[in-house]
């Protein structure tokens, strides 16, 4: 090994410490990346090969009823690839061990095993057999969500009648990824199933023989999907067309989609923060411990050794922290990413686990470190190496020569001995004192930005169950009900209030934008259910006009004062024309509101509701549920409590892992630059400190000098780092442009706090291994040479 | 000027014309070196003389090409130093030049010997380094690290280093200063040692007027010029001088 190199290991194994935070800090920055991002690329690809392999639609119409011979029809609409129709209805079940009651949505299958489309994967079990009335499949979420197994037997009111349903299988779909029913803003996998059932058995049940009430297709090659919905949308509308969408509209399909584009962001914008941060950090470092042997760089000059070699030497001492790191960060991103992948196939059901580990992804993030040690390596190294090597062999030259303003200011003669020193040790080196600062701010911001997602679902979790949506219980009709309907949940055992609503399926058009959304009519005084803005605020219904979500007002380019068109999807099929009169930021949802009275004028109705809120007695809720079972006419209920259950297993579980490891790698980060600086600062200063030793400083003197200048620049960098956490955020929520979530811009003060908290002990332990070093300082040593 | 000219020795090894160096200090201009002219000649040992400040470093540094003039010419071997370009002068240091320091700038993090094999490395045709050492007596200190040298020791080392690579010659500036007597002779010897053995034209920086008296010729400076050159008719050796 030549002389050279073994000076790498040395000068590696002399700085070991510094190099391992710098692998460190390089780890984490990689691991972020590695595991984020596969993350993304499992969710994505396991999708994709979902849908693929089991024939997901790719248009969508549920339609009153047709007659079969309509999917001829449908069949020779041009674009039209595939067909299928199925009967589909939604019952309210009884589940054991379930005190209220559940929404079951009883899907036609056909036992025959053909090729057809939504294909369901059977996990467990078998399919009901071809004509037998009291076998379904079921859901597995549902199943799972209430323990239920192969074999257990639930009820379930068809035509009428309550009638048992025994299971003979689990399954999972394609277009129940998330099981999810129209009018809930969240999943809720106990109270909302999927049944699939005979096809002639449910026919028969609901009065559908020869006839279908719910089609998907998917498109040949070239077609769009535009047209094809409007061609679909024309076939059916003789038939009760509830409005034909393509599969961006479909509801699981729009939520696993906002998750994944939620993911891409975070495993993006994330790791690029991290990564620029421990890039900056690495680059920080190297240039100054490079710096730091300007004198050796003069002396390899003197004897001869090109820049070329000189270059080569630096850059291998560089590499080998960044390599080191890169390998682990590989490693534990790879990991970690197996790791969220198991609890990931526990939210999003696929057929198949196919995780993919992300070596484009781990070289990538290498690189990108690599380059940044090599540009802050070299650059150092080059700085050194252009000075005339007479001129590398002395000392660096301090950055400014003037007197510290404070003793130009003549305020010198107030401060003590030290205080004087660290001011003008300070101003001395505003470059490397920004730099510090810099690297500090940089620490406290990657952990506001690590702890934000928390907050922001925090607050979600807030303003919708607490602000918004304050019903205890909330129930849906199956079909638009009249005033005695709301009388008589009124008058359910434990009801102390009700709010109705009325939602009606409509296609909003501005300009030539639309989206296929329900129309909201709620009590502009309700109680029990409001209407919150970002903030928390609450906003009320303007008379004569509608109130946008932001995500629907941003999807249809429109702004308050617009008019609006609603074609509305039941019934006459009306046109209605609405004036945007508000635009609200809603955390969850793409809504269109109205006052109910309003909204029933616009449809010239008398007192109809789809639905009502209900306030209940927590003492008598089981009185109530077990009133609910028995009343016809329900379609589903849902309950605040179980649905923010639901949010906190698969939604807030989710976000909560990945804030978990990204507060864990900020921390890592801080340290990592905390305790660089100040190590680097020690050598960069050893001799200097050295030689107040000899002038007759006591170790503590010379300690405090160090430590104070170090305080200053900690404390400065903190304030400025949380500023710089609060901006990146707002970067990252402007980057998530999900549309059933919207991440509100919010950093709670225990961010904050911990973000600061985190920097100021890295600070305080940096400093008691610095201030041994000072202790335990050579004098001899440090001054027998100049380096 | 006064034009350095030797009858006794030989061809010059360097050649120095019109040499200016000012370095800027905010406003102030410092004159380093003031229109020097001075050759070497092959073979020779010089020692250059003079108070602090007046610019010996600068031009020893000049002439071994570690830093550049601001005007004036140098020739090395005919070859003009300063018409080349950075690569030229790193392997005009690397092929002809040893240098010794006042602070012996060894690397802290590699052992006498591997100081030694740093030069030994790249250079064309070396002596092995523990010959080099056992040359400055340290043979048997061959592993140890600079921090665990005396100053004496560690300017051995250096010296050492310089001449491993038996360079044509051999640039020292005040290699003694940070020594006491015996040391000083010890290092002193080494050098005349080099300059005998191996016939490489030596120039050495010191303010000790004693060590003049080993050399074969003694420049003498004074603020930035050269104010006077003398041949010593008899040679001292290094055992002999006194300071
Ligand atoms: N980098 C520099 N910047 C400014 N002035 C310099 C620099 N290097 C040298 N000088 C000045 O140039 C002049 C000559 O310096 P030089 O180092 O050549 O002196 P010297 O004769 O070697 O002195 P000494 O015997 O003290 O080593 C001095 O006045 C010195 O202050
Ligand atoms: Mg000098």
């Amino acid at each position: 090994m030549s002389p050279l190199d073994r000076k790498v290991l040395r000068d590696l194994w002399m700085m070991k410490s510094q190099m391992a935070a710098v692998a460190a800090v390089v780890a984490v920055g990689v691991a972020s990346f590695v595991s984020l991002w596969s993350m993304y690329e499992y969710l994505k690809t396991s999708r994709d090969a979902y849908y693929r392999e089991y024939r997901f639609g790719e248009v969508f119409a549920a339609v009153k009823s047709a007659p079969d011979r309509v999917e001829d029809e449908i069949r020779r609409i041009t674009g039209v690839a595939a067909v299928q129709t199925r009967v589909v209805h939604d019952v309210v079940l009884d589940v054991p061990g379930l005190r209220e009651p559940a929404t079951g949505r009883l899907i036609s299958i056909s036992a025959d095993g053909s090729r057809r489309l939504n294909a369901v994967h059977v996990r467990r079990g078998r399919l009901p057999r071809a004509g037998t009335r009291d076998e379904a499949l079921a859901s597995e979420g549902f199943v799972e969500a209430n323990g239920l197994g192969v074999g257990d037997t639930l009820s379930a009111v068809i035509n009428g009648r309550w009638q048992d349903v025994r299971i003979t299988g689990v399954g999972i779909s394609p277009e129940y990824v998330y099981e999810f029913r129209g009018g809930q803003v969240l999943p809720d996998r106990r109270r909302f199933g999927i049944l699939w059932m005979d096809r002639r058995v449910l026919a028969a049940a609901f009065d559908m023989e020869g006839a279908f009430n719910d089609v998907s297709l998917t498109l040949a090659p070239v077609a769009t999907a535009g047209r094809v919905v409007d061609a679909l949308d024309r076939v059916l509308e003789d038939h009760g067309g509830l409005g034909a969408y393509g599969r961006p509209d479909q509801l699981s399909h729009r939520f696993l989609s906002d998750e994944i584009a939620t993911n891409r962001v975070t495993a993006t914008i994330v790791p690029v923060i991290f990564l620029g941060v421990a890039a900056f950090l690495v680059h920080m470092v190297l240039a100054r411990l490079v710096g730091n042997q300007r004198t050796q760089v003069g002396i390899l000059k003197a004897f001869g050794y090109s820049h070329g070699a000189i270059g080569r030497h630096y850059l291998k001492l560089a590499a080998v922290p960044v390599m080191a790191g890169g390998v682990l960060g590989t490693a534990f991103g790879m990991w970690l990413a197996v790791q969220l992948a198991g609890v990931y196939a526990d939210v999003y059901r696929f057929p198949r686990v196919t995780y993919d580990p992300g070596w484009g992804v781990a070289l990538t993030a290498v690189a990108i470190t690599a380059a940044a040690a090599v540009v802050g390596a070299l650059g150092a190294a080059r700085r050194a190496a252009a000075l005339p090597p007479a001129e590398a062999m002395r000392p660096e030259s301090p950055e400014s020569y003037r007197p510290a303003v404070v003793e130009r200011l003549g305020l010198g003669r107030f401060l003590g001995v030290v205080p004087r020193m660290v001011v003008r040790n300070l101003e001395r080196r505003p470059g490397k004192a920004a730099l510090t600062v810099i690297g500090i701010a940089l620490a406290t911001g990657v952990g506001v930005v690590g702890r934000f997602t928390f907050d922001a679902v925090d607050r979600i979790r807030d303003l919708q169950f607490q602000v918004a949506e304050r019903a205890d219980v909330t129930v849906t009709f199956a079909e638009p009900r009249g005033r005695p309907a709301l009388r008589s949940l009124e008058h359910m055992p434990g009801v102390l209030r009700s709010e109705p609503f009325r939602t009606i399926p409509a296609r909003l058009r501005a300009g030539h934008r639309d989206h296929r959304t329900g129309l909201v009519g709620l009590p502009p005084d309700g109680s029990l259910r409001r209407i919150v803005d970002g903030d928390g605020s609450i906003r009320r219904l303007p008379p004569g006009g509608v109130l946008l979500s932001t995500a629907l007002a941003e999807r249809l380019q429109a702004r308050v004062g617009d008019e609006i068109t609603a074609e509305v999807l039941t019934g006459e099929r009306p046109r209605l024309r609405l004036e945007v009169h508000g635009v609200v930021d809603e955390v969850v949802g793409a809504n269109a509101y109205l006052p109910i009275e309003g909204l029933r004028r616009e449809l010239q109705e008398g007192e109809v509701l789809s639905g009502a809120r209900l306030a209940v007695d927590p003492a008598r809720m089981d009185a109530l549920y077990a009133r609910l079972k028995q009343s016809r006419g329900v379609a589903g209920i849902s309950v605040r409590e179980a649905t923010l259950d639901t949010f906190e297993e698969t939604f807030a579980r989710v976000f909560a892992i990945a804030t978990t490891v990204l507060v864990l790698f900020a921390t890592v980060i801080a340290f990592g630059i905390v305790y660089n600086g100040a190590r680097v600062t020690l050598s960069e200063r050893a001799r200097e400190l050295a030689s107040l030793r000899v002038l007759g400083y006591s170790r503590g003197e010379v300690s405090r000098i160090l430590l104070g200048e170090q305080a200053v620049l900690t404390v400065t960098g903190i304030p400025a780092g949380l500023a710089l956490g609060y901006m990146l955020c707002w970067v990252l929520r402007a980057a998530y442009q999900a549309e059933l979530f919207r991440l509100p811009l919010v950093v709670s003060r225990q961010t904050y706090v911990l973000a600061a908290g985190v920097v100021a002990a890295s600070a305080l332990v940096s400093a008691a291994v610095v201030h041994r070093k000072v202790r335990g300082m050579d004098l001899v040593e440090a001054l027998k040479s100049r380096e | 000027m006064n034009v350095v000219t030797s009858a006794s020795t030989g061809t010059a090894v360097f050649r120095a014309r019109a040499l200016r160096k000012v370095y800027r200090m905010g406003e102030v201009d410092v004159v380093a070196l003031d229109d020097v002219d001075v050759d070497l000649y092959e073979g020779e040992f010089a020692v250059l003389l003079g108070p602090s400040g007046s610019g010996k470093s600068t031009l020893v540094n000049i002439l071994g090409g570690l830093d550049v003039p601001s005007s004036g010419t140098v020739w090395f071997r005919g070859r003009e130093l300063t018409a080349a370009d950075e690569d030229e002068l790193t392997r005009f240091r690397r092929e002809h030049v040893g240098f010794v320091f006042q602070f012996y700038n060894l690397i802290p993090s590699l052992s006498a010997r591997e100081n030694v094999e740093m030069v030994t490395e790249i250079a064309a045709d070396p002596m092995p380094a523990d010959e080099a050492l056992e040359l400055v007596e340290l043979g048997d200190r061959v592993d140890h690290f600079p921090a665990q040298l005396s100053g004496g020791e560690q300017q051995r080392v250096a010296i050492a280093r310089a001449v491993a690579k038996q360079p044509d010659v051999l640039l020292c500036d005040e290699p003694t200063g940070a020594l006491d007597l015996e040391t000083g002779r010890l290092v002193l010897r080494a050098l005349e040692q080099v300059n005998r053995e191996l016939g490489t034209t030596t120039a050495v920086i010191t303010h000790n007027v004693s060590i003049a008296d080993m050399a074969h010729r003694v420049i003498l400076m004074g603020s930035g010029r050269i104010e006077n050159v003398r041949e010593n008719a008899e040679r001292a050796r290094p055992e002999d001088l006194h300071w």
